[in-house]
């Protein structure tokens, strides 16, 4: 049975002939030390109240109610799954963010096209496309409520009207379009700039000798351009997705979710817990719920972009 | 290539180059349309058919801006940027524990980061509201700027770790041979070559820090930011659609000037690594 | 990189700047009053005339933080629920005054603070409106103004039409008429309801139906009645009314939107509250303003129909400016306000609804006189206590003075809006209205 002393000979005749043990650990730390103010930070700021939301959703806990706040284990889970709304609301979800990222991906990479090769006025064109990005989405949509969707003074009124399709009800009949329009505007100019770098990042040599080797423009497309994209798309497609997820002031302001909670998603339903309805208990239940279904949906989508879970560059 | 096929090629780059001018000012109507009618009457806002000839008035830009609006604009700035400054300096030291000198839980640390952009703020807001009432924070700039830095941590540390990737290695093993500590490497090397990507984060941090709409409303009343002073044109029962054009327009052309001062360098610093 | 390090520099001399901005404030030796007011025209009056009341009162400095009445809600309900003490002033509707002073959130005026004034005169506040802001004999709220709901019209459609509207018209005759004048070819309804989602806005109005009708929301047991016959046939006149000649759209619209196509003359008739008179003849379009005419609200089984609804200044249990906070409310609801209002504002822009001395002026008299007698009239109508026609258990016209009436509430007036909007039948919104209050009933411990 080996002595303390012995271990701690052999620990020193380790370190002696391994200088390295003792650095090591040190190192280590020293590796650690660059990212504990940003993790610090952010389990301050993230974790804390994460486990305050955990502990109020085993609660039943009404703001308003006369009734005292009690402890009532996992009931506000089940209510979750039992509440039909609950479930509307992630349908919605599933089919806004769905909807969202489709169509900007899909528009930000045909005008990226459009507008990777100069022509007159290409400059201009493209500043004038990216803008929709920059402006602040409860502006946008309280402008587009009043004065582009409302059928009596709205713009797209006159347009439908002089199209001969009538003065369409958008926000009434056809909320989910409405929303997914206006948050798909803005985000396609996101995607515009994330694929104008993929496009720009590509070797105009390669497509040059390809043209010189008889390809068509479609066939370079197709077999060269668009595997080089891949990872530009699946990028754009994330960081749409995360950020759609959260899609709240496009809701607020031109719905308020309905109607019929046609255009609630669980982000907007979990507010309507918090503030309409004071439930904070359901509220924070609903949340940790929301919270693994984005986990569910984006955790896929992650391993996918291979520009995250590589270390290497090249 | 033969006369009939460059003609070809030419016309159907014509045609693309007409998509594309038809499609870029169909994403700009809207804003077209949005300047356009600030410059209106309140009655001529709501005429139709739409005015598309009219005679300006700026009556509704003097409005805002008599309006308490540099304050608010002034608090939108503080937050946003140094919300933004605080998150570089948190971000870049930490992109670099996770690629260039990785710790070995890089992959569960970036993971970690991502997923607290998950759950729904709603979910979050009680708790955080009774943290900040506690430590007297509500209606300050100091509690948004705190919740901006965890809002766009994460972005940042993915974002700029994603340029660090990129660094020759070559360049940063002989700084390393050359005894640099890691102070001086992020210092002199790697900051001046990312600097398109930094700049890029950062006008991304400050624009999402800008444009922040559910924890500037809930958490600040009256030292709010231009998301706030917004609310207060949400009409006191009169015509607004001009009214709400000219506001809308105000607090967005800070954020859209940087945009277009800065795009070329925004559409280089969003390869997020993702170049071979 | 300019932008980069000019921002950031701006920003290190913005920051100096910024951190000593609330410094500078404590250092001064002013009271600093912070109001959380609902954005609608009154108030923003009251904003522009704040600098009277410096006058009277050196000492004391006022923010106003506005809000649209969605935000205001969750926003007062979340500081003062919570203790935060950010707000010494709070505008909250009648709805929450009596359930609020239950919670013990706000300040009992009653007690010191009204008894110490005299000059307040609060026998001269309209009763029917006083009685909003009592809970167990005592004043949690002072109103800054009172309304009831009734309705607009546009008398040169009806001349044209050769229509005539009455005095106090029943819900039928209103229905034929918007069939005679609804113009969708002109862009001109029949008529314009409230459609948008929310217990306070298309639901305020569709109870007021409901209970007409011979409906009601509960039964003595508390049992929800929203699929009982009456409330189903008031909920689909209201909704094929809408459907039929109202305005386009009309799950999108509130008051506001309402306020706005009425007086651009997009539609003939307006149901909804008596305190949009004044600023629908000020905004009014000018070939609508001099034909505005006004009638009680639409009845059908009951004499009158009219809802109740005040918004009520109150001072939250946290603030640390009690008596700073009573000077402003008080002063905020004085004749003497009233009167500069109207001097300096215009007649149709003062507070309309509160104290009695207002309808004895004589300007006002004059400036009002298409809808002030109507107005008092409404307001003095409209029971709380007795809103049915059956008797219930529960108190309040427009909303059920109960606290899980917001929850659900905001769930039926979403389900009716789907049944505006066309995406849901009626029966099918009030089947799952009805299933969802029982629900909410029963988890909160009113019917087991």
């Amino acid at each position: 049975m080996p002595t303390t002393l012995t271990l701690r000979a052999q620990a020193a005749a380790e370190a002696a002939s391994r200088p390295d043990a003792w650095a090591g650990w040190r190192r280590r730390w020293a590796l650690r030390l660059p990212l504990l103010p940003a993790l610090l930070v952010t389990v301050a700021l993230t974790q804390l109240p994460f486990a305050m939301t955990l502990y109020y959703s085993l609660q039943r806990w009404n703001l308003l109610s006369l009734r005292p706040r009690r402890f009532v284990g996992l009931h506000n889970f089940v209510a979750a799954f039992n509440d039909s709304t609950f479930l509307h609301a992630l349908g919605n979800t599933l089919l806004m963010t769905g909807s969202i990222v489709v169509c900007s991906v899909l528009a930000g990479t045909l005008l990226a096209v459009g507008l990777n090769r100069p022509f007159l006025g290409r400059n201009l064109l493209r500043t004038l496309a990216i803008t929709p990005f920059f402006i602040m989405p409860v502006a946008a949509a309280l402008f587009w409520k009043a004065a582009l969707f409302d059928p009596s003074f709205g713009l797209f009124g006159w347009l439908t009207a002089s199209l001969g399709l009538g003065r369409i009800n958008w926000l009434s009949q056809h909320p989910m379009v409405s929303v997914v329009m206006i948050s798909a505007w803005q985000w396609s100019s996101f995607v515009l700039m994330i694929i104008l770098a993929g496009l720009q990042s590509f070797p105009e040599e390669v497509e040059e000798a390809a043209l010189v080797d008889g390809a068509t423009r479609a066939q370079i497309f197709r077999l060269l351009t668009l595997p080089h994209l891949r990872p530009f798309l699946e990028l754009s497609a994330l960081l749409v997705a995360m950020y759609a997820l959260e899609n709240f002031a496009a809701i607020s302001q031109l719905t308020a979710g309905g109607p019929a909670y046609a255009t609630t998603n669980l982000s907007y339903y979990v507010y309507l817990q918090a503030f309409s309805a004071f439930s904070i208990g359901r509220a924070s239940a609903y949340g940790a719920v929301s919270l693994l279904v984005a986990l569910a949906l984006v955790t896929p989508l992650l391993r996918l972009v291979s520009g995250i879970l590589r270390l290497e560059g090249r | 290539m033969s006369r009939l096929e460059r003609a070809r090629r030419d016309t159907r780059f014509g045609a693309a180059a007409a998509a594309a001018t038809f499609g870029s000012l169909l994403m700009v109507a809207p804003i077209i349309w949005m300047v356009l009618t600030s410059l209106k009457t309140e009655e001529q806002a709501v005429s139709f058919p739409p005015a598309l000839l009219f005679r300006p008035t700026l009556a509704h830009y003097r409005a805002a801006l008599d309006d308490a609006f540099a304050g608010f604009a002034l608090n939108s700035l503080l937050a946003a940027g140094l919300s933004t400054l605080i998150v570089i300096a948190l971000a870049v030291p930490a992109a670099y524990a996770l690629s260039v000198r990785p710790v070995a839980q890089w992959r569960d640390a970036l993971f970690f980061f991502i997923s607290t952009k998950m759950m729904p703020i709603a979910a979050g807001i009680v708790p955080l509201y009774l943290i900040a009432r506690t430590l007297g924070l509500l209606n300050s700039l100091a509690v948004l700027v705190l919740l901006y830095v965890g809002m766009n941590l994460p972005l940042a540390i993915w974002m700029i770790r994603s340029f660090m990737i990129e660094l020759p290695r070559e360049l940063l093993e002989a700084a390393r041979v050359d005894g640099a500590g890691p102070m001086r490497e992020i210092g002199s090397i790697i900051l001046p070559l990312i600097r398109p990507g930094l700049a890029s984060t950062t006008l991304l941090c400050f624009l999402f820090a800008w444009n922040e709409y559910f924890l500037a409303v809930n958490f600040t009343s009256t030292t709010g930011t231009l998301t706030v002073f917004l609310q207060r044109f949400l009409s006191f029962g009169r015509l607004y659609t001009a009214q709400v054009a000219a506001v809308a327009t105000l607090v967005n052309i800070p954020v859209v000037a940087a945009g277009w001062l800065a795009q070329r360098n925004l559409v280089r610093g969003l390869t997020f690594g993702a170049v071979k | 990189m300019f932008r980069s390090n000019g921002a950031r520099w701006l920003v290190v001399i913005g920051c100096a700047a910024g951190l000593g901005w609330p410094l500078a404030a404590t250092a001064q030796d002013k009271i600093v009053l912070t109001v959380a007011m609902a954005a609608n025209p009154q108030m923003e009056t009251a904003e522009k005339l704040v600098d009277a009341f410096y006058a009277q009162h050196p000492g004391i400095t006022v923010r106003f933080q506005t809000l649209p009445e969605n935000e205001l809600r969750p926003t007062v309900l979340k500081d003062v629920a919570t203790n935060s003490g950010q707000f010494d002033v709070v505008m909250i509707g009648s709805y929450e005054v009596p359930l609020w002073a239950q919670k013990g959130w706000l300040v009992d005026l009653s007690t010191h603070l009204l008894k110490n004034d005299p000059g307040y005169d609060a026998d001269d506040l309209l009763k029917p409106i006083a009685n909003l802001m009592t809970w167990k004999t005592d004043m949690y709220g002072l109103p800054f103004y009172g309304s009831s709901s009734f309705m607009f019209y546009r008398k040169d459609l009806f001349r044209a039409a050769g229509l005539s509207m009455p005095e106090h018209p029943t819900w039928q005759q209103i229905a034929g008429f918007s069939a005679k004048l609804n113009q969708p070819q002109h862009g001109v309804s029949g008529i314009c309801l409230r459609g948008v989602p929310g217990w306070g806005q298309n639901l305020a109005a569709i109870t007021t139906v409901i209970n007409t009708f011979g409906g009601s929301w509960f039964d003595q047991s508390w049992r929800p009645q929203l699929t009982a016959p009456a409330t189903v046939q008031a909920v689909k006149f209201y909704v094929d009314l809408l459907r039929s000649s109202g305005e386009p759209d009309a799950a999108k619209d509130g008051w506001q939107e309402c306020l706005q196509l009425f007086t651009q003359g997009r539609a003939a008739m307006w149901y909804d509250d008596t305190v949009f008179a004044g600023p629908a003849l000020d905004q009014a379009a000018p070939t609508v303003r001099g034909n505005i005419g006004f009638a009680l609200a639409p009845h059908d089984r009951t004499a009158y129909s009219g809802w109740l609804w005040s918004w009520a200044l109150s001072i939250p249990k946290t603030s640390r400016h009690v008596q700073a906070a009573w000077d402003f409310i008080s002063w905020l609801t004085s004749k003497d306000y009233i009167k500069l209002a109207g001097e300096k504002a215009g007649w149709g822009q003062v507070p309309p609804g509160s104290r009695r001395s207002t309808y004895e002026i004589p300007a006002y008299q004059a400036a009002t006189a298409s809808y002030g007698d109507l107005t008092l009239q409404s307001i003095a109508h409209a029971d709380p206590l007795h809103p049915t026609v059956m008797a219930v258990p529960y108190t309040g016209v427009q909303y059920v003075s109960i606290p899980e009436f917001v929850q659900i509430g905001d769930f039926v007036s979403q389900q009716i809006a789907g049944a505006i909007s066309g995406s849901l039948s009626v029966k099918q919104a009030l089947s799952a209205s009805q299933a969802k209050t029982s629900q909410i009933m029963d988890d909160s411990g009113y019917t087991n």
